[in-house]
């Protein structure tokens, strides 16, 4: 019978698909995820605690959530500003912004690297001004932090978009009908409309700001305690067949990767529920 | 008498609650306590002069003013992309019309075209709500008076008993706490009425607010929009396409086509004294004979109109509209002027028979007669009647009569 054809493979099949998507899932991320603990817990607790307290590690660390928080607040204001632009107003250009907000996903991260190194560079175009300036880009802080935020820029923008597309204008209407300013609709109206999604964004945006190696490592110099991030810090360490330290600060990414995924799953939850309740208002006598 | 509305499994409403005192603490705007036809032309509340409104190559407003009188409850009618919306949106400030130098916008004498949405202090109503859905009915009601400058916003108690007193108005107090998607959608649109009203609003413009509703819940809304408009006697514009929702609920009806206004009148003066075909059509049913100017006639075949009118000129193709109750069935020929059909299908179920036919000159005919009448003529699909003409409305080539 047709009706019952889409459920008729045979249980074998189902679970023969089952176990071959988790037999993947386990060699290609369970198991390397769990080999990252094992090396890093190898030589005991007192080894581990030492290789995340070493000063160079810490100083990784510092510098990645400095790159990560930068970016993260930049992308943030610039991402409802773009998505609030795009999807509440017509203008000349909106399809050149939109696709430039995705150029960062289309352009390797390396490229992006040293697009920062040609503008800023000691032979850039702006290297020698800036350095009559005495000001450091490359191979400082200022580098790590803007090749980070070229990298993350499209995630809060390209979640609030289509949100924002689809919520229309009736609502900052009434608002500003009702004697809202400009600031008030955005705080009172706007932004708790679209929270859940400004925090999905956000979340993809720090994952992918702690994990980012390309356009930093072109930027950075290496420079230990200095312009190392917790990627460069793992890759400096492991060129060393410093292998457990390496681990260490590896198993630290992989924790708070772990992190984004929960918080992502939950607000996914969230998001879930909004939209079926919006769904509901969408139906005028429900 | 019972004057409640049933909007689904909500309690009834009754007439729009009259607190003691209540209305001049809600609008101090004084308005003679006139009845409520209102059609007597008082001080003018709003006035559109020569507005023009282009979207791209789409021309949406050509040249169109209006006057809207105080305390009158005026419908812009018209098919959509007529402008009508358009024009309630230029006059919120919503839209901004075309830079014209004879363009102008007047509230109460005082000039506003440069003015934004919020320094016109208009209440906008909208189709689809537009309830801020992250908050309950209260804060909802009480956002126009929140966020007003510090030292004109009203103290929290204030704002509290305004609210409430609102509450009561749209009669929904239980409901305070409740958010947008809780609520049925003829609830949700008391709330935007109630929010809109809040701000004490020189005009409440409302933009097909019933459209997203039911037939049955709209009926009730509209008629509860009526006494509630003439419990506060705020001079209201309501875009609709319903024609019977505007000769129903409106003091005034402006009848809107092709980004023009066609006519403005009572809704008797639209009904009966169309001022074009497009309104004729647009008001009701209509049946559309192709005749001629003869003898000062108006005829059609057999079929004649003897008060043609002054103007028409003998010759001149003539049409005749008439409206499916101006024309009479008669099994038999009674020597009236009449014309031969045949009934096609007979539609009994509403409050007049429906019935179709086809004239021997090839046109299809409705005529709708009483059911009385029905059962009297006792005719049935295939069989030959005869038409007589009761009323029409003829229009010639360059004007109407």
């Amino acid at each position: 019978m047709n009706g019952r054809a889409a459920s008729k493979d045979p249980a074998v099949l189902q679970w023969a698909l089952t176990l071959a998507a988790l037999a993947f899932l386990a060699v290609f991320v369970v198991l390397p995820l769990i080999n990252i603990f094992g090396q890093a817990f190898e030589k005991g607790w007192q080894t581990y605690v030492a290789a995340l307290t070493d000063p160079d590690a810490l100083s990784a660390i510092r510098l990645t959530l400095l790159a990560t928080g930068t970016a993260v607040a930049c992308n943030l204001a610039f991402g409802i500003a773009a998505a609030w632009a795009i999807a509440k107003f017509q203008f000349r250009g909106k399809n050149i912004l939109i696709t430039l907000i995705d150029l960062p996903f289309a352009v390797s991260p390396v490229i992006a690297g040293l697009i920062y190194v040609l503008i800023f560079g000691a032979q850039g175009w702006m290297g020698e001004w800036l350095d009559a300036h005495d000001i450091h880009i490359i191979f400082a802080v200022p580098g790590i932090v803007l090749a980070t935020t070229f990298v993350t820029f499209p995630f809060v923008a390209r979640e609030l978009i289509p949100l924002m597309q689809s919520q229309g204008t009736e609502e900052e209407e009434a608002a500003l009908s009702l004697g809202a300013g400009g600031w008030q609709v955005l705080w009172r109206v706007t932004i708790p409309n679209i929270k859940w999604s400004l925090l999905y964004g956000v979340v993809l945006c720090t994952a992918r700001a702690m994990g980012e190696f390309g356009a930093v490592s072109v930027v950075s110099g290496h420079i230990r305690g200095l312009t190392n991030t917790m990627p460069l810090q793992v890759e400096v360490l492991y060129n060393e067949y410093n292998f457990t330290a390496a681990f260490a600060v590896a198993s630290l990414l992989a924790l708070l990767a772990l992190a984004s995924l929960t918080a992502k799953t939950l607000l996914e939850f969230q998001m879930r529920r909004a939209a079926a309740e919006q769904a509901v208002e969408g139906n005028p006598e429900a | 008498m019972k004057l409640g509305m049933s909007d689904r499994s909500e309690q009834p409403i009754s007439e729009p609650a009259r607190q003691p005192g209540a209305a001049p603490v809600l609008w101090s705007s004084t308005r003679p306590a006139s009845g409520t036809s209102g059609a007597a032309p008082g001080p003018v509340s709003i006035e559109a002069r020569h507005i023009h409104k282009t979207f791209g190559r789409y021309t949406a407003l050509q040249d169109v003013s209006l006057t809207v009188n105080d305390g009158e409850l005026l419908a812009l009618l018209g098919p959509s992309g007529s402008g009508k919306t358009t024009l309630l949106r230029v006059i919120a400030g919503l839209e901004s019309p075309d830079p014209h130098s004879e363009s102008r916008l007047i509230f109460a004498g005082r000039d506003v075209t440069g003015e934004d949405v919020g320094q016109r202090r208009v209440g906008f109503v909208f189709q689809h709500y537009a309830l801020f859905r992250n908050m309950t009915v209260f804060e909802n009601i009480a956002f126009g008076l929140r966020v007003r400058p510090r030292k004109q916003r009203p103290s929290p108690a204030s704002i509290r008993d305004k609210v409430r007193e609102l509450l009561a108005l749209i009669q929904l107090e239980s409901l305070a706490d409740r958010y947008p998607t809780q609520l049925s959608g003829g609830q949700r649109q008391r709330v935007a009425l109630a929010r809109a009203l809040a701000i004490e609003p020189k005009v409440l413009l409302l933009d097909e607010p019933f459209g997203a509703l039911d037939a049955k819940v709209r009926q009730g809304l509209r008629r509860w929009l009526r006494r509630l408009h003439d419990t506060v006697h705020v001079t209201s514009l309501l875009v609709t396409h319903d024609q019977e929702e505007a000769l129903e609920v409106a003091d005034r009806i402006v009848v809107m086509n092709h980004a023009r206004i066609e006519q403005a009148g009572t809704p008797e003066d639209v009904f009966h004294r169309p001022a074009s075909e497009f309104v004729m059509d647009f008001m009701g049913s209509v049946n559309l004979f192709h005749g001629r100017i003869e003898g000062g006639k108006a005829v059609f075949g057999p079929l004649a109109l003897d008060h043609a009118g002054a103007g028409a000129v003998d010759g001149q193709t003539a049409r005749l509209f008439v409206r499916p109750y101006d024309l009479h069935i008669d099994r038999r020929n009674t020597g009236k002027p009449s014309l031969r059909a045949r009934v096609q299908r007979i539609q009994a179920a509403g409050p007049q028979v429906r019935v179709e036919l086809q004239a021997e000159t090839g046109e299809a005919v409705v005529v709708e007669i009483p059911h009385p009448q029905f059962r009297e003529t006792a005719i049935a699909p295939g069989d030959e009647v005869f038409v007589a003409l009761r009323d029409a409305k003829v229009f010639t080539e360059d004007y109407s009569i």
